[in-house]
């Protein structure tokens, strides 16, 4: 972890729209996390916030398809 | 010709290989036997600028082990042959796996060209692979060919030759095994090229990669123990070290290696722009505030759709099924009361017949919704609903479901499956049924404009619908806190871009959904409508006709009174069968005598003509003043009766003061006889006894009946109150049996018969759809006996109430 790509840990719902994350953890249960696996979401993987709106889904862009998580989802994935 | 290339052509079976080969060497090609194997490879020539190409066609093989002939034979040849250019065919639609070979030949060192055969197929699915980056990550050149078209083929040959004449190079890029194997397979190596006595073949490296992956002949090559012992040590290690055997973690490496190579060269101008696109489109289709009302008007249109235009088609089948019902009615004698023509007429056809005629609305509802499926709308439809939804405790997947309810409950239990947290699913399964569906809409459309003013008919099936969604929401709410307790588990779905949907997907999705709505009238309705008529027909009404004998003798005597009358005013020949004559009215006139009778029955014809014209537009109530055809018909009336006022006027009152009324006094007795038949039946019993059970709700026997037919199927309870108020087979039945009603109840029943007939228990079908889908009984009776519970309950408070403040009472 270099300091240029050192930065904050915060919830994916607080991220705004158009910004590359990475993703560090999940606080869910395995079924869950085994679920956001096979979609390509594990810990280091990068993605793009397509859209966040204060309410409502949010949607990103990882891996060529586009994945919409749910408000309750966005607030158990840690990201920087 | 100043030189020779020889090439050979390999690639997996089925990879269209030999489609390649067959382009390139046209009909100049012979089959080549190779010593000691019955496997045979095919030989060919072509040219390309002054060079002269010799070409074989390989096995296709999928990959370069040992272990069976036609990849030993590749291999070999490969190997022996030297050739200056392998071409790689490689099935552009499955690249993953075909590249495997392409790793092994890479492996071997020799000067390769890839060729994405069926590339045309891969853009259309969307895998789009930047050609020149993976070309560059592989070290091999790649061209884009379609084999069946001929496409690409100059390419080819031009990337062929550049690489045999070292112009381009084609070894590709050494491959990497991980940081446990490359050591292994560096020592080896080490050791065999240290072996001054080993003549090879193939690069040493290779040797030493196929020893750890302990190949047969590879290891019969090499003669000398300390090599082969150095091999087995390294596997020994390596296999405790990764805890699988090194050909295994070779392989997957190998793989590893591909998909690395293909995520780094998928094209963002083809996935990506896809997404791009979608997501422009988003902006708009799933905007915070107007996405909601996009997607309800959307849904508007759909329904709109699926009535106004799935009507016609069912008036078609109406027609249909009157007709064959008709027809197979014809073998019998009037009146003969035959059994077996009862079950097949008002049973089967009345029963199955009422149901499929629907189908053009269910067809014409899931085709839309697989239209909007396959587009990719309805994930968005999911996305735009999340908030709402979850306010209910559900998420925005239960909405697609919910949707299909409005068509049908059963397709719509069976789309649960997508939702994969099962307290999610019975929640949505439990609520399906208030979506109100297809079926319910026959009963309002039958009580609806009985009992409310045409501006009232809109609101109220409004109101309905609207009810039905309050009341599951509430359900939804009271079930997501007692039974069905526990967190809402998150959403997690995807996006697919936006893309046209094929008529082929389109209707592969609408026939699958349709098929249960057909399979449900071919099963559980055929039974049901056999079971319901014959609690209908039996037991059986002793005949007493005499109790109808003295009302039929009066409606002939009047007739004949009129007919007596009639003679008289036109001032007939004695010796004319007037009464007869009226009886079987000829189809023209020239055979009557007497010119005044030929007009009167000129007329006569011509009158009932533009009426039986004009017959099917007579029971659309509802549009009857602002109907061109009923216009028409008047039009054409006054037209006829201005050329003879004198003599129209006779037959006018012939036919509809004299004849009209027999026939109607007929009929009805033919009604009352048949209702009288039905009190004495077992669900005429059964309803009177029930009666207390349905007084609170304002209902009497006869609704009540009805309402445990719909309990069959909810359009079974318009068919039933058909039967019960003997109005069935008349030409415009639904008229008949709307006056009969108003005449009967006061607004008050008819609002309460649409609230019943909205929450109460679903129909069979979809409580065995419940049952199937939960794997319990336990949830689908649960389902039958709270939808029924509160449907009595709200209804009878409706009713109570509505009555002590005494609104349309």
């Amino acid at each position: 972890m270099t300091a240029n790509t050192q930065q904050e840990l915060r919830k994916l719902s607080k991220v705004t729209s158009g910004q590359q994350v990475e993703l560090v953890r999940v606080e869910s249960g395995q079924a869950m996390q085994s679920r956001l696996a096979a979609m390509g979401l594990v810990p280091g993987t990068c993605f793009k916030v397509i859209r966040n709106d204060s309410r409502g889904p949010c949607v990103i862009g990882l891996k060529g398809t586009r994945l919409v998580l749910g408000r309750g989802m966005a607030e158990r994935i840690e990201v920087r | 010709m100043a030189k020779t290339i020889r090439a050979v052509l390999a690639g997996n079976p089925n990879s269209g290989k030999t489609t390649i080969f067959n382009n390139l060497t046209g009909a100049r090609h012979h089959v080549a036997n190779y010593p000691g194997v019955t496997v045979s490879t095919e030989q060919g020539e072509f040219v390309v600028g002054d060079a002269k190409f010799v070409i074989t066609d390989l096995p296709g093989t999928y990959s370069l082990t040992a272990y069976s002939p036609e990849e030993l034979i590749a291999r070999n040849f490969i190997i022996r042959e030297k050739p200056d250019v392998v071409i790689n065919v490689v099935d552009a639609t499955n690249l993953e796996r075909n590249l495997y070979l392409t790793t092994q030949l890479m492996e071997l060192g020799v000067p390769l060209v890839l060729v994405f055969n069926m590339s045309d197929m891969a853009h259309q699915h969307g895998a789009g692979i930047d050609i020149a980056r993976l070309s560059a990550l592989l070290r091999v050149p790649v061209v884009e060919t379609v084999g069946h078209k001929r496409r690409g083929m100059e390419d080819l040959c031009r990337a062929a030759l550049d690489v045999a004449e070292g112009r381009r190079e084609g070894g590709g890029v050494p491959l990497h095994y991980g940081h446990d194997i490359d050591p292994a397979i560096a020592a080896i190596t080490a050791e065999i090229e240290a072996d001054a006595n080993l003549v090879l073949e193939v690069s040493a490296r290779w040797m030493a990669i196929k020893l750890l992956e302990n190949d047969p002949r590879v290891r019969e090559r090499i003669t000398q123990p300390a090599i082969l012992e150095m091999a087995a040590r390294h596997r020994a290690h390596l296999a405790q070290l990764l805890g699988d055997q090194p050909e295994t973690v070779i392989a997957g490496r190998r793989y590893g290696f591909i998909s690395g190579a293909c995520q780094e060269s998928l094209l963002p101008s083809s996935i990506e722009a896809r997404h791009i696109q979608s997501d422009k489109i988003d902006t708009v289709l799933t905007h915070r505030f107007w996405g909601l009302p996009i997607f309800l008007a959307l849904m508007y249109v759909v329904f709109a759709v699926t009535f106004n235009v799935g009507n016609y088609f069912v008036g078609w089948l109406e027609s249909l099924f009157g007709w064959l019902g008709g027809t197979l009615s014809g073998f019998w004698p009037e009146g003969s009361g035959s059994l077996l023509e009862s079950l097949l007429v008002d049973g089967i056809i009345g029963g199955v017949g009422g149901v499929v005629s629907f189908l053009p609305n269910i067809l014409l509802l899931f085709m839309a919704i697989a239209f909007l499926e396959d587009s990719g709308y309805m994930s968005r439809a999911a996305f735009i609903m999340d908030h709402l939804m979850h306010r209910i405790g559900l998420h925005g997947q239960s909405f697609i479901p919910m949707l299909i309810g409005f068509g049908c409950s059963v397709p719509a239990i069976l789309a649960t499956r997508t939702l994969d947290n099962r307290r999610d699913r019975i929640t949505t399964i439990m609520i399906i049924p208030l979506m109100s569906c297809g079926a319910r809409l026959t009963v309002y459309a039958l009580i609806i404009p009985a009992f409310f003013p045409v501006r009232w008919q809109g609101p109220v099936l409004w109101l309905i619908y609207f009810t039905g969604i309050v009341v599951a929401v509430g359900a939804a709410w009271v079930l997501r806190r007692t039974l069905l307790r526990g967190e809402t588990v998150p959403m997690v779905l995807e996006l697919p871009p936006y893309r046209m949907p094929t008529l082929r997907g389109v209707a592969v999705h609408t026939w699958e959904r349709s098929w249960e709505y057909v399979k449900k009238a071919g099963t559980v309705i055929l039974s049901i409508s056999i079971v319901l008529w014959a609690m209908t027909a039996f037991p059986r009404r002793p005949e007493a006709d005499g109790t109808y004998a003295r009302e039929i003798a009066a409606a002939h005597g009047s007739y004949e009174q009129g007919v007596r009358e009639l003679a008289g005013r036109l001032a007939l020949p004695e010796d004319t069968d007037l009464a007869a004559l009226l009886e079987k009215p000829p189809r023209d006139e020239s055979g009557i005598a007497d010119p005044h009778l030929a007009h009167f029955f000129s007329l006569l014809r011509q009158k009932r003509a533009i009426e039986r014209r004009f017959a099917p537009h007579h029971h659309r109530e509802g549009e009857l003043h602002s109907d061109p055809a009923c216009l028409q018909k008047e039009l054409m009336l006054t037209h006829l009766r201005s050329a003879d006022p004198a003599a129209y006027r006779l037959v006018a009152h012939y036919d509809d003061k004299v004849f009209a009324p027999r026939e109607q006094i007929l009929q009805q007795i033919e009604r009352k006889r048949h209702a009288d038949g039905l009190a004495y039946s077992m669900i005429g019993r059964i309803g009177r006894a029930l009666d207390p059970v349905w007084k609170p709700m304002g209902f009497d026997w006869r609704i009540g009946t009805a309402l445990i037919g719909a309990f069959a199927a909810k359009e079974v309870f318009v068919a039933q109150m058909g039967i019960i108020f003997a109005v069935g087979g008349d030409e415009d039945s639904a008229d008949a049996l709307r006056r009969q009603l108003r005449a009967t109840y006061p607004p008050l029943v008819g609002l309460c018969i649409l609230l019943f007939t909205l929450i109460s228990s679903p129909c069979l079908a979809t409580v065995a759809a419940t049952r199937k889908e939960t794997g319990s009984w336990g949830w689908a009776l649960f389902q039958m006996a709270w939808l029924t519970a509160l449907a009595y309950a709200v209804t009878a408070a409706v009713f109570q109430i509505g009555s002590l403040a005494g609104w349309g009472v």
